[in-house]
C-alpha cells in the first residue's frame, strides 16, 4: 500500500479529532478527540517509519504513548477536582477566562 | 484486490466511522466505546504496517489502560444523570466544522504531496520491504534513545505525584 | 613638592565630610569630637598648604601633574590634574587658613545645633570643593569646584532649613548663581572650540602664540573672556547678579564669613587672575574694572543706609569684590589677588565679630537695638576694630596697602575709575565706622532682657577672632611693602603676565590721598554717630530710596520673575500641560480603552472560541506556506 493512503487517513483521523474538541461541550469527550488526535500522528509515524525502513518512527510512538499517559492521568484527576467543585464540566459554563 | 488493500480499507474504514461516532454521540459512554473501537482498528493498522509491536502497545495501553481510565471517571462522576451535554450551538459550530474541512484539505494535500520529497521518495523505494522488529525498536531505545527513555520515568512519576497532589487537596477540602 | 603632599592636602577634607556625613548619627552625642574631626581635617589641609607654599618660595618648580585620565575621546581628554603654582599656593594658604580659624569658631558658635555635624560636614565639603577649585590644572576641574562650591554654599544658606527665608535665601543663590554657571559653560565651550583642550598651561601658551582656531574670528577671545566672567559676575556677586549675596547672611554668620566673604565669592576674581594672559591677550579687562568700580560704588552706597550688621558686610563685601575686579580689570592682577588675601582676612574677622555680637544678643542684628557694647564684649569690640580700620585703609593696615595698589594701577589705566574707587573708600570708611559707632558706642538701646546675659563670648570663639586680628593688621604691611616692588608681587610675578599699565605717579602722593579720604570718612561718621543712634526711619526721599536697595529686588521681581512666572502659570500649565501634554496622555489613555473595550468582546471565556481562533491561525498558515511560501 502507498505511502499516501496511510498519510490520508492520518490526515482525515486528525481533522476528526479536531473537530470534535471544536464542537463538543463535554471536558471528557474533548480529551477522547484529543486522544484520537495524538493516534492519528502516531498512524503517520508509524507509515513512515515502514516506509523508510527504519524504527525510529515506532520509537516515537511508544513516547508519544507514555505522554499519552501521563497526560491522560493528570487531565482525568483535573476533571474530576472541576466537576466537584462546579457540578459540571461543561466548558462552556467554566468561563473564568472572561474578560 | 490484494489482502493487504481489503485489510487497509477495512480497518481504515472502521477507525473513520469510530471517530466520527466518538464525536457524534451524546452521551459520553458511547463515546468512549466508539473510541476503543477506532484504536482496535488501528492496531490492526500498525499490524499491516509490520509495527507489531506499536500493535501490541496500542491494545494494552490506549485500549486497555488509557481507556479504563476514562470509563471509570465517567462512571464516577456519573454524567449520564445530567442534562444537555451536546455540541456547541449555532454559529460557532458551522464555522468550526468548516474550519475542520479546510484542515482536512490541507492535510491530504501535504499526504499526497509527501512522496514529492525527495528524501522521503528516495528512502521509499529501498526500503519498500523491510520490516522492523521489536528488537530493532528496543536496541534504539537503550542505545540512541537511552535519555529521552529515562525521561518518560520522570514523566509518569511527575504525573503519578501529580494526580496524588490533586486528588489529596480534594480530600482535605472536603474535611 | 609631591604628588603625595597634594592628594593629601585635597583629600583631608573630604574625609573630615564623609567621617562627618556618614557617620555623624553616632557622633551626635559628641558634637565636640564631631567639631574638632571638621577642624582637623583643615589642619591638615594647612600644614600640608604650608609646606607647599614653603617649597615654592623656596625656589621649588610649580607643580603640574595630571594624575589621572577622567574623560579620554578620540580628539580630546579632560583629565584630573592638579597645579599649584604661586597664585594657587596663595589661595590654598587663605582657604586653610581662614578656614581652619573659622572651623574652630564654628565649634563654639554652633554649639546645641540640632544639626552640628551636617554642619561641619558641608563646611568640610565645601573646603573640598574650594581646593578643587584652585588646585585644578584645567578650567572643567575648576568648574567641578565652581559647582562644587555653589552647592555648599546653597546647602549652608539655607542650613536652618525650618526657616522659610533661609530655604527661599538658598534658592535664590543656587538660581542666581546658575545665570553665571551658564556664562561660564558656555565660555568653556568656546575655549574648547577654540584650543581643543581645558589644560590652563597648553591653552596659554597656544593663546599667546596665536595658535588657535578662531571660531568667533577676531573676537574669539573676547567673546570667551566675557562669558567667563558672566560666571565671575554670579560667582563674586557683582552688577548685575549680586542680589543674592545680602540674602545669603540667612545662613550661619561663620558661613558667611568663609564662604560669602573670605572664598568662594572670590572663586571669580581667582578666576580671573588664572586666565590673565586671555583677558590680556583679548583687552576686555575694562569692561572687568568697570563693572567692578560700579558695583564697588553702587554697593557702598546700599551699605550707608541699612542697620542689619550683617548686611553692611555683606554689601560691604559686594563693593570690595568691586574693588578685585577694578584690580584685576586694569591688569594689575597681583595687587587684585593681594586685596582678595587682606579681604579675606579683615572680613572673615568682622563677620567672625558680628557672629560673636549675634551670639551674645541673642540673634540680633539690627544695629538700632545695640549700642555701648564695648564695655560688656572688648575683645570682640577692638578685634573689630581692627577690622574695620583695615577695610577702611587706616594707614599702614593690611586694606590700606591692598587698595592703595588697585587705586594706583586704576590711575594709570583711567582717571575717571580712580575717581569712583576713591569716593567708594570714603563711603566704605564712613559706613563702617557708621557701624561701630551704632553697635559698640554711645548709649545702650539693649533691650533689658537681652542685656541681663550679655557676654563676651567663649575662648573657642575669642582665640580665632584674637588671631585673625594680626594677619588684619599686620599681612598688608608684611607682603606689600614696596608697592609694585613687594614681597608679594615678586612672589607671583612667574604667574601673571608683565604688567602693561602705566606705574607712574608719586606712589607716597596715592597713599597720602587715599589715608586723608579714609580718614575723612572715619571723621565724618564720627561727628554723625558717635553720639545719637543710627536713624530710625528714612528721612527723605533719597535716603528712603538707597535703604530699599534701590528697589533692585522689586525691579528683578517684577522684570523678570513675575513675567516667568506668568507665563510658566498661563502658557505652560495651562496650555502645555493641562492641555498639550495632559491631552495626549488622555488620549492615549482613551484609544487604548477603545482598543480595549473591542478586544474584550473576543475574551468570551469560553475555550472552544479559543481553540477556533487558533485553528483558524494554523489553517491560515499552512495554507500561506503550502501555497504561496
Amino acid at each position: 500500500m502507498p505511502l499516501e493512503y496511510y498519510l490520508v487517513l492520518s490526515a482525515l483521523l486528525f481533522t476528526i479529532g479536531v473537530i470534535g474538541v471544536l464542537i463538543r461541550r463535554n471536558a471528557i469527550i474533548i480529551f477522547m478527540c484529543i486522544e484520537l488526535m495524538l493516534n492519528a500522528a502516531n498512524l503517520a509515524f508509524v507509515a513512515i517509519s515502514r516506509s523508510l525502513g527504519e524504527a525510529t518512527g515506532q520509537v516515537f510512538v511508544f513516547f508519544v504513548m507514555t505522554v499519552a499517559a501521563a497526560e491522560v492521568a493528570i487531565g482525568l484527576a483535573i476533571i474530576v477536582s472541576v466537576f466537584k467543585h462546579r457540578q459540571t464540566i461543561n466548558v462552556d459554563e467554566v468561563n473564568s477566562l472572561k474578560g | 484486490m490484494n489482502p493487504e488493500q481489503i485489510l487497509f480499507i477495512f480497518f481504515g474504514a472502521i477507525s473513520l466511522i469510530g471517530a466520527i461516532a466518538v464525536i457524534s454521540f451524546r452521551h459520553p459512554i458511547y463515546s468512549a466505546l466508539s473510541l476503543i473501537v477506532t484504536f482496535f482498528a488501528q492496531a490492526g493498522l500498525f499490524v499491516l504496517l509490520g509495527a507489531h509491536f506499536v500493535a501490541a502497545v496500542q491494545v494494552i495501553v490506549y485500549a486497555g489502560a488509557i481507556m479504563v481510565l476514562f470509563l471509570f471517571v465517567i462512571m464516577l462522576l456519573n454524567l449520564g444523570t445530567l442534562s444537555a451535554q451536546g455540541a456547541i450551538g449555532g454559529k460557532l459550530k458551522g464555522f468550526a466544522i468548516i474550519l475542520g474541512i479546510l484542515l482536512a484539505a490541507e492535510g491530504i494535500y501535504i499526504a499526497m504531496n509527501a512522496l514529492n520529497d525527495t528524501a522521503v521518495a528516495s528512502a521509499e523505494a529501498a526500503a519498500e520491504s523491510v520490516t522492523t522488529t521489536t528488537y530493532d525498536i528496543g536496541e534504539l531505545l537503550f542505545t540512541k534513545y537511552l535519555l529521552p527513555f529515562e525521561v518518560t520515568s520522570l514523566i509518569l512519576l511527575a504525573a503519578l505525584i501529580g494526580v496524588i497532589v490533586l486528588v489529596k487537596r480534594e480530600g482535605q477540602e472536603e474535611n | 613638592m609631591s604628588k603625595e603632599l597634594i592628594v593629601v592636602l585635597l583629600v583631608a577634607p573630604l574625609v573630615g565630610f564623609l567621617i562627618n556625613g556618614l557617620f555623624g548619627k553616632w557622633l551626635k552625642g559628641n558634637e565636640k569630637l564631631s567639631g574638632w574631626i571638621g577642624a582637623l581635617a583643615v589642619l591638615v589641609s594647612l600644614v600640608c598648604s604650608i609646606i607647599a607654599f614653603t617649597s615654592l618660595n623656596g625656589g621649588a618648580a610649580p607643580f603640574d601633574e595630571t594624575l589621572y585620565e577622567w574623560i579620554t575621546g578620540e580628539s580630546f581628554a579632560f583629565n584630573i590634574g592638579f597645579r599649584v603654582d604661586a597664585l594657587t599656593a596663595v589661595m590654598l594658604l587663605v582657604i586653610t587658613g581662614v578656614g581652619f580659624l573659622i572651623h574652630v569658631y564654628s565649634i563654639g558658635y554652633m554649639h546645641g545645633d540640632e544639626g552640628y555635624t551636617r554642619y561641619f560636614a558641608y563646611l568640610n565639603l565645601f573646603v573640598f570643593a574650594m581646593l578643587i577649585l584652585v588646585l585644578g590644572n584645567n578650567y572643567l576641574m575648576m568648574f567641578v569646584g565652581w559647582e562644587g562650591v555653589g552647592l555648599c554654599s546653597y546647602l549652608l544658606i539655607g542650613f536652618w532649613y525650618d526657616k522659610q527665608s533661609a530655604t527661599d535665601a538658598g534658592k535664590k543663590a543656587f538660581i542666581v548663581n546658575r545665570i553665571g554657571d551658564f556664562g561660564f559653560l558656555l565660555g568653556m565651550f568656546t575655549l574648547f572650540a577654540a584650543f581643543g583642550t581645558l589644560d590652563f598651561a597648553t591653552m596659554f601658551d597656544d593663546a599667546e602664540a596665536d595658535n588657535f582656531q578662531k571660531v568667533f574670528g577676531a573676537s574669539t577671545l573676547v567673546v570667551a573672556t566675557l562669558l567667563l566672567f558672566v560666571g565671575a559676575i554670579g560667582k563674586s556677586a557683582q552688577i548685575p547678579l549680586y542680589v543674592w549675596l545680602p540674602d545669603a547672611m540667612e545662613g550661619p554668620t561663620p558661613v558667611s564669613a568663609l564662604i560669602h566673604a573670605a572664598t568662594m565669592v572670590t572663586a571669580g576674581v581667582y578666576m580671573i587672575a588664572r586666565s590673565a594672559v586671555l583677558y590680556d591677550i583679548a583687552h576686555t579687562g575694562e569692561v572687568v574694572a568697570w563693572i567692578g568700580v560700579l558695583t564697588a560704588f553702587f554697593a557702598a552706597t546700599i551699605a550707608l543706609a541699612q542697620n542689619d550688621i550683617k548686611r553692611i558686610l555683606a554689601y560691604s563685601t559686594v563693593s570690595q569684590l568691586g574693588y578685585m575686579f577694578v584690580g584685576v580689570g586694569v591688569g594689575a592682577y597681583a595687587s587684585g589677588v593681594f586685596h582678595l588675601v587682606t579681604h579675606a582676612f579683615f572680613k572673615g574677622l568682622m563677620f567672625l565679630t558680628a557672629g560673636s555680637v549675634m551670639h551674645a544678643m541673642a540673634n540680633e542684628l539690627d544695629m538700632r537695638k545695640m549700642g555701648g557694647l564695648k564695655a560688656k564684649m572688648p575683645i570682640t569690640h577692638w578685634t573689630f576694630l581692627i577690622g574695620a580700620l583695615a577695610i577702611a585703609g587706616f594707614p599702614f593696615l593690611s586694606g590700606f596697602w591692598s587698595k592703595d595698589e588697585i587705586l594706583h594701577s586704576a590711575w594709570g589705566s583711567s582717571p575717571l575709575i580712580y575717581g569712583i574707587g576713591l569716593v567708594t573708600a570714603f563711603l566704605t570708611a564712613f559706613y563702617m565706622f557708621r557701624l561701630i559707632f551704632g553697635t559698640f558706642y554711645g548709649e545702650s538701646r539693649v533691650e533689658p532682657e537681652v542685656e541681663s546675659h550679655l557676654h563676651e563670648s567663649p575662648p573657642v570663639m575669642w582665640l580665632p577672632l584674637a588671631i585673625l586680628a594680626i594677619p588684619s593688621a599686620v599681612i598688608g604691611l608684611l607682603l606689600g611693602w614696596g608697592g609694585h616692588e613687594s614681597w608679594f608681587h615678586h612672589f607671583t610675578k612667574s604667574v601673571f603676565p608683565e604688567a602693561h599699565h602705566d606705574a607712574s605717579g608719586n606712589v607716597l602722593l596715592f597713599m597720602v590721598i587715599s589715608s586723608v579720604i579714609g580718614l575723612a570718612g572715619i571723621a565724618f561718621a564720627w561727628t554723625r554717630y558717635s553720639k545719637r543712634a543710627p536713624s530710625d526711619e528714612p528721612t527723605n526721599a533719597m535716603h528712603k530710596f538707597v535703604a530699599n536697595k534701590y528697589y533692585v529686588d522689586e525691579v528683578y521681581n517684577s522684570l523678570i520673575v513675575q513675567p516667568i512666572k506668568n507665563a510658566s502659570h498661563y502658557l505652560l500649565w495651562r496650555i502645555v500641560d493641562n492641555g498639550v501634554i495632559d491631552g495626549i496622555v488622555n488620549g492615549v489613555a482613551a484609544i487604548i480603552r477603545v482598543i480595549g473595550g473591542t478586544l474584550r468582546r473576543f475574551q468570551t471565556g469560553l475555550v472552544q472560541a479559543y481553540i477556533v481562533s487558533m485553528v483558524l491561525g494554523i489553517v491560515l498558515f499552512l495554507a500561506y506556506y503550502l501555497f504561496f511560501a
